[in-house]
């Protein structure tokens, strides 16, 4: 079996509440990414997605801070990196899409420098020849006129071109890893299908990791092909895409699916409520690690 | 960008006919005229036959309607009028002393520029260090600090106790004068920038984008080089701009403390005797030069910022 690419183990990060107190985010989150693999990472706003691909991105803002564990990146465990080093891995090795494309680019700075940045900083290369570059990368994501499109500013572009822009700017230096958090959240439907179709090709196309962070299902079982559900600060299930959609080990994964409209199934099933997962989501400092499904309701008194 | 410069240009005529209306209108209710005003000291019993002379010699007796007639075609000539007291053009009054002036408004500029971004700017990086807790209470200590009494500690201070510069007078425009009168008039919009840059850098430092710029794998000077600065840009022309726009206000005081030749003391002399030509020409030109500004810092804002130019 070949190495893991992403190997993080036991990571366990917090609120620092002074010198030894913290509040607890993620609690022994423990996964591993194959290289060329698409990940899944899902599960409620605040069950600790976000700050679990920060972390790997270093990019962790006080007070938020990694108190336990381990993230390695090709072997190399990235929290006792230098400074020095982990910019170099950052944006060259492991690349990170944003959530919304309105205000993830530098609203007085052309698209075309922005991408630019990325071969001036990894690639040695003079801004001539970077922005003959980020021309390329425009047209690598099948940004129509990406000569014309490189001299515009985001304002002048819609949000599916801006998500565009961003994916061109995170693959412009082949990383092993992309980290796409919610990328397209914030797009409408149609476009959301685009930009999907393209990050699952060049990816594939050029055997780049993926780690996909979204609350939604449906996106995540289109592109992924393992998938870690994270609740409350813990990765309470993994498994095989198919695998888990057929067959829900844990509690909260079976709300998640529950909770999802399925198209043709009133005709096969009859009509049915939509199964809600109710209470608002639980505190954890005081959360045991056995019970903490309990206070949600849909699965209460079962076995 | 030409179109619109151009517009822009275009826009500061309507506002000084305006202007130019308004400041006649006002003066011609004022109470009180020059001819009055020479025997206001209480010396002399005042004399109605010189009273009405003078009146008469200035048109001051004529209808309103037409001093306004006259005005208003003398404007459109560029003619100013005469000064009363001087009986010199109002037009050459002003050239003479709006130099000094403007001499002064831009090295107090200048001077809180080159002291006030840098100092909001290092502030912002390192929020809550000594630097930051020093030049904050520096900034409020600036801006609460009556002009006129800062001026004389300075006079006080450094040309009296320690003789190093000269505490008044233009002295044929050498730098050593130069000096204190700056200075005392930059300190308001120093402190004004210091807080501003200070919080602008916190603001973007705050934005998404500088986290992408984070993610790409940029260090913190480029980071702030390439993204911060020319954010922050933006606000802080947005306070010069305005900021040079009053300090033509507070340059009256500073004037009058340090017996700057400028325009300033110049408008507070001509009302004070009622000069009316001298104070209209005043006026006008200091809402000329205040819209030359506005207008120089919209044209910035259009060149800095993209989404200005399309609205």
């Amino acid at each position: 079996m070949t190495a893991p690419l992403l190997d993080i183990r036991n990571l366990r990060l917090g609120v620092a509440l002074g010198r030894s107190v913290h509040h607890p985010l993620l609690k022994d989150v423990t996964f591993q990414i194959m290289p060329g693999e698409a990940y899944g990472l899902v599960g409620e706003s605040g069950s600790g997605k976000s700050i679990t691909s920060l972390a790997v991105m270093g990019l962790l803002k006080k007070p938020l801070a990694v108190f336990g564990g381990e993230i390695l990146f090709k072997g190399q465990n990235l929290l006792s990196l230098p400074k020095r080093e982990m910019r170099r891995l950052r944006g060259n090795r492991i690349a990170m899409i944003f959530q919304e494309p309105m205000t993830a680019l530098n609203p007085l700075s052309t698209v075309g420098r922005q991408i630019a940045e990325m071969f001036v900083l990894h690639q040695g290369k003079s801004w001539g020849e970077a922005e003959k570059l980020a021309v390329e990368a425009l047209g690598n994501v099948r940004v129509p006129n990406p000569d014309r499109r490189a001299k515009n500013y985001p304002h002048q572009m819609s949000g599916g071109l801006r998500q565009r822009v961003m994916i061109a700017m995170a693959l412009a230096c082949n990383p092993d890893l992309l980290i796409a958090d919610e990328p397209t959240t914030a797009l409408d439907v149609t476009v959301q299908a685009e930009v999907l179709r393209l990050i699952k090709e060049l990816c594939a196309a050029r055997g780049t990791a993926v780690l996909f962070i979204s609350h939604d299902l449906g996106v995540i079982a289109s592109i992924c092909q393992r998938v870690g559900v994270m609740y409350a600060g813990c990765l309470v299930e993994e498994n095989e895409t198919r695998a888990l959609f057929e067959n829900p080990r844990h509690a909260y994964t079976r709300g998640l699916l529950g909770a999802l409209p399925r198209l043709g199934s009133r005709s096969a099933h009859g009509r049915q409520r939509l199964v809600d997962i109710d209470s608002i989501i639980a505190d954890r400092s005081k959360l045991t690690e056995t019970r903490f499904i309990a206070p949600r309701g849909a699965e209460r008194g079962q076995p | 960008m030409l179109r619109f410069t151009l517009r822009r240009i275009f826009q500061i005529i309507p506002t000084v006919v305006v202007v130019a209306l308004l400041i006649f209108v006002i003066f011609s209710v004022v109470p009180g005229t020059f001819a009055a005003s020479l025997f206001a000291d209480g010396k002399r019993a005042a004399d109605p036959q010189m009273i009405a002379r003078l009146n008469e010699e200035f048109g001051l007796n004529k209808p309103l309607i037409e001093r306004f007639t006259t005005y208003v075609t003398d404007l459109a000539q560029f003619d100013l009028g005469t000064s009363f007291r001087t009986r010199q053009p109002v037009i050459d009054l002003i050239n003479d002393r709006m130099w000094a002036s403007l001499q002064l408004a831009i090295a107090a500029m200048v001077f809180a520029l080159v002291v006030g971004v840098p100092l909001g700017f290092l502030a912002a990086l390192r929020p809550g260090s000594v630097l930051d807790t020093v030049t904050m209470i520096g900034a409020v200590s600036g801006l609460s600090m009556p002009q006129f009494w800062l001026g004389l500690l300075m006079m006080y201070l450094f040309a009296l106790q320690l003789n190093w510069l000269p505490s008044f007078g233009y002295g044929d425009g050498s730098f050593r004068n130069l000096i204190l009168p700056a200075v005392t008039l930059g300190v308001t919009p120093l402190a004004l920038l210091a807080r501003t840059t200070r919080a602008g850098v916190l603001d973007v430092l705050n934005a998404d984008f500088i986290r992408t710029a984070h993610s790409k794998g940029m260090s913190e000077a480029k980071v702030v080089r390439w993204h911060v600065a020319r954010n922050v840009l933006v606000l802080i022309v947005t306070t010069v701009g305005l900021q040079f726009g009053s300090l033509i206000g507070q340059a009256v005081v500073i004037e009058k403390l340090f017996a700057w030749p400028g325009i300033g003391s110049l408008l507070v002399d001509s009302v004070a005797i009622r000069d009316i030509p001298v104070v209209q020409g005043t006026i006008l030109v200091i809402v000329l030069w205040f819209l030359v500004i506005n207008t120089a810092v919209d044209l910035i804002y259009a060149a800095i910022d993209p989404r200005i130019k399309q609205e």
